[in-house]
């Protein structure tokens, strides 16, 4: 089932894989290709791209098994360290908030993120690259997330406190009214017990960002 | 103001942010004047930039005590000399740049006492100075790029910047310590002298260095983390000496930290479309560093800028080029408003002299 030019179609070029669009078994899939980067040593990169691999093919399935939105794993291929995974069409988040003018459907879909989060969490899922550019609103205005490459398996408060923060930096560095989205996002993900300790860490990752000696 | 007749603005730059005192003079030409609307890119004349720099004894590093006298006794004999390098006096000053901040508290005040002086003597306005920002301008002026990611690296900082909306953004920075003081504090386990750098010294050790140690590797989304893996390469250094030798150990150190920081600026890279990747910070004079960034700049068909040691490590002139851009569009700072802070955030900044 090797990749000819013929059938896949390549969507993205990111920063550490070529995503493609292509079809195996009458079934649209999407083909993840970690390729290795010539600047690091060929250990790290091994390493690196071996974990990520494996990594995000087992984060996958642990979603699944509890319910969150997620591809389906397809396939992993370890020699040409690609995972093959179901294709989700629909727009990113970040595409769905930039065309979208409805304050109300806006704070809805925030809550969502905020709830999904908080349950993604409480299976010590912790996803590592959150951004709005990494969940997808598909045909049944399910919220999909994807990109787990730099994801863990974690119990810590810290992990799951900085995984809020990149998402928080994520906003503000990607949506003009980063303050009100993130806000109701935390709203609905402060929503039960446990997430207090985590939203109080939350506060302490944020002060170490703005109270950091700046010297030099 | 008559935008159509030809304007200079020279200005002088104070900076002693940390354990360098910097003096620098820029002269700016606007051949057609200074108009409202547009991006500023005067012609860039350098007309001083000379620096001192306070090294405690190898194994230690440096107090704000200690750096503060160092600053207030060398301070006049270093503008003086700029003064005679520049061939102008304190008549010819359109404006006098000091760092605001951020930075370490008794140095930074010992330098602005003596810019908020000579602004009162001289009759010539005061223009407070995010550092951060002055190491950017500085970036964009001597190497003509034009809209790059910019990766700042220093002792007290690191951080990936783009520019949007007039705001330098950061879009990834360390969670915990910066790369810089990781370097400084291992060079100080393995005793390596302080001059001219710590981190030159490193570099100079992780060159001879062959055999990779793997060592903890923390990016989170645009985020890195250096806390573990200095702890983790200081109990190595000290508890297994005999399994490593010193250039190894900077050799690996380099490679895993560096390898963080082209992955972030890579991420901060393809998430907005940028192709091109300006670094600065003292740290950004590191070959290996510019080098690593090359090699994933054209993977991407970009291209990497970087300075050498003249600009990348804190000096005068990048506070008096940030300073004159602001000068340029009305930008002053009042002598009562004339005070220090330790934490001035890159994002603070208004950036009026760009669209």
């Amino acid at each position: 089932m090797d990749l000819t030019m013929a059938e896949q179609e390549l969507i993205r070029q990111g920063a550490e894989a070529r995503v493609y669009k292509t079809v195996t078994n009458g079934r649209v899939v999407v083909a993840k290709q970690r390729f290795s980067k010539s600047y690091r040593h060929p250990d790290l990169d091994a390493k690196l791209t071996r974990g990520r691999l494996n990594q995000e093919a087992r984060s996958l399935k642990r979603c699944k098994e509890h319910g969150i939105c997620v591809p389906d794993v397809i396939r992993v291929d370890k020699n040409s360290a690609t995972l093959f995974i179901e294709f989700i069409s629909g727009p990113t988040l970040k595409e769905w908030i930039l065309a979208n003018d409805s304050e109300d459907q806006e704070k809805k879909l925030m809550a969502t993120v905020g709830r999904i989060l908080y349950n993604m969490h409480s299976f010590d899922i912790i996803h590592g690259d959150l951004t709005t550019s990494n969940m997808i609103l598909d045909n049944s205005n399910q919220l999909v997330l994807i990109d787990f490459g730099l994801s863990q398996i974690s119990t810590s408060i810290e992990d799951k406190a900085v995984d809020l923060y990149v998402l928080e930096r994520a906003f503000i560095s990607t949506h003009p009214n980063s303050e009100r989205l993130f806000a109701t996002v935390l709203e609905a993900y402060a929503d039960s017990e446990a997430s207090h300790l985590i939203l109080r860490r939350l506060e302490d990752v944020r002060q170490r960002g703005r109270k950091r000696d700046m010297s030099g | 103001m008559d935008t159509k007749a030809p304007r200079t603005i020279v200005a002088l730059g104070l900076e002693g942010s940390a354990n360098k005192l910097g003096i620098g003079i820029v002269k700016h030409v606007y051949p057609s004047g200074i108009s409202s609307d547009c991006e500023l890119s005067p012609e860039y004349v350098e007309l001083a930039n000379v620096r001192d720099t306070y090294n405690p004894p190898a194994g230690e590093g440096f107090l704000p005590r200690d750096v503060a006298v160092h600053h207030r006794s060398t301070i006049i004999t270093l503008i003086r000399q700029a003064f005679e390098e520049a061939k102008i006096g304190p008549q010819d000053l359109d404006c006098i740049c000091y760092t605001k901040g951020p930075g370490m508290g008794a140095p930074l005040q010992s330098v602005a006492l003596v810019a908020r002086t000579l602004s009162q003597i001289w009759d010539v306005p005061l223009v407070g100075v995010n550092h951060c920002v002055g190491h950017i301008e500085m970036g964009r002026a001597i190497t003509g790029a034009q809209n790059p990611v910019v990766l700042y690296v220093s002792g007290g900082n690191t951080q990936v910047i783009a520019y949007s909306q007039q705001t330098y953004r950061i879009f990834g920075e360390t969670l915990d310590i910066a790369i810089g003081n990781c370097l400084d504090r291992f060079a100080r386990v393995l005793m390596l002298p302080n001059d001219p750098s710590p981190g030159y010294n490193i570099e100079q050790y992780a060159r001879r260095g062959s055999k990779f140690i793997e060592l903890p590797y923390t990016v989170k989304g645009m985020d890195v983390s250096f806390s573990g893996i200095l702890s983790f390469i200081e109990k190595m250094a000290k508890t297994e000496a005999d399994k490593y030798s010193p250039e190894d150990l900077c050799y690996s150190l380099q490679e895993t930290m560096f390898a963080m920081l082209v992955e972030i600026t890579e991420r901060a890279m393809a998430h907005i479309g940028a192709t091109e990747v300006l670094v600065v910070g003292g740290v950004g004079c590191n070959v290996r560093l510019q080098e690593m960034m090359g090699q994933m700049a054209q993977e991407r068909g970009g291209k990497v800028f970087a300075t050498d040691m003249r600009y990348c490590i804190d000096n005068g002139i990048m506070i008096a080029q940030a300073g004159a851009l602001a000068f340029a569009r009305n930008f002053t700072t009042s002598i009562e408003d004339s005070w220090i802070t330790q934490r001035f955030r890159t994002d603070q900044v208004h950036v009026e002299w760009r669209v």
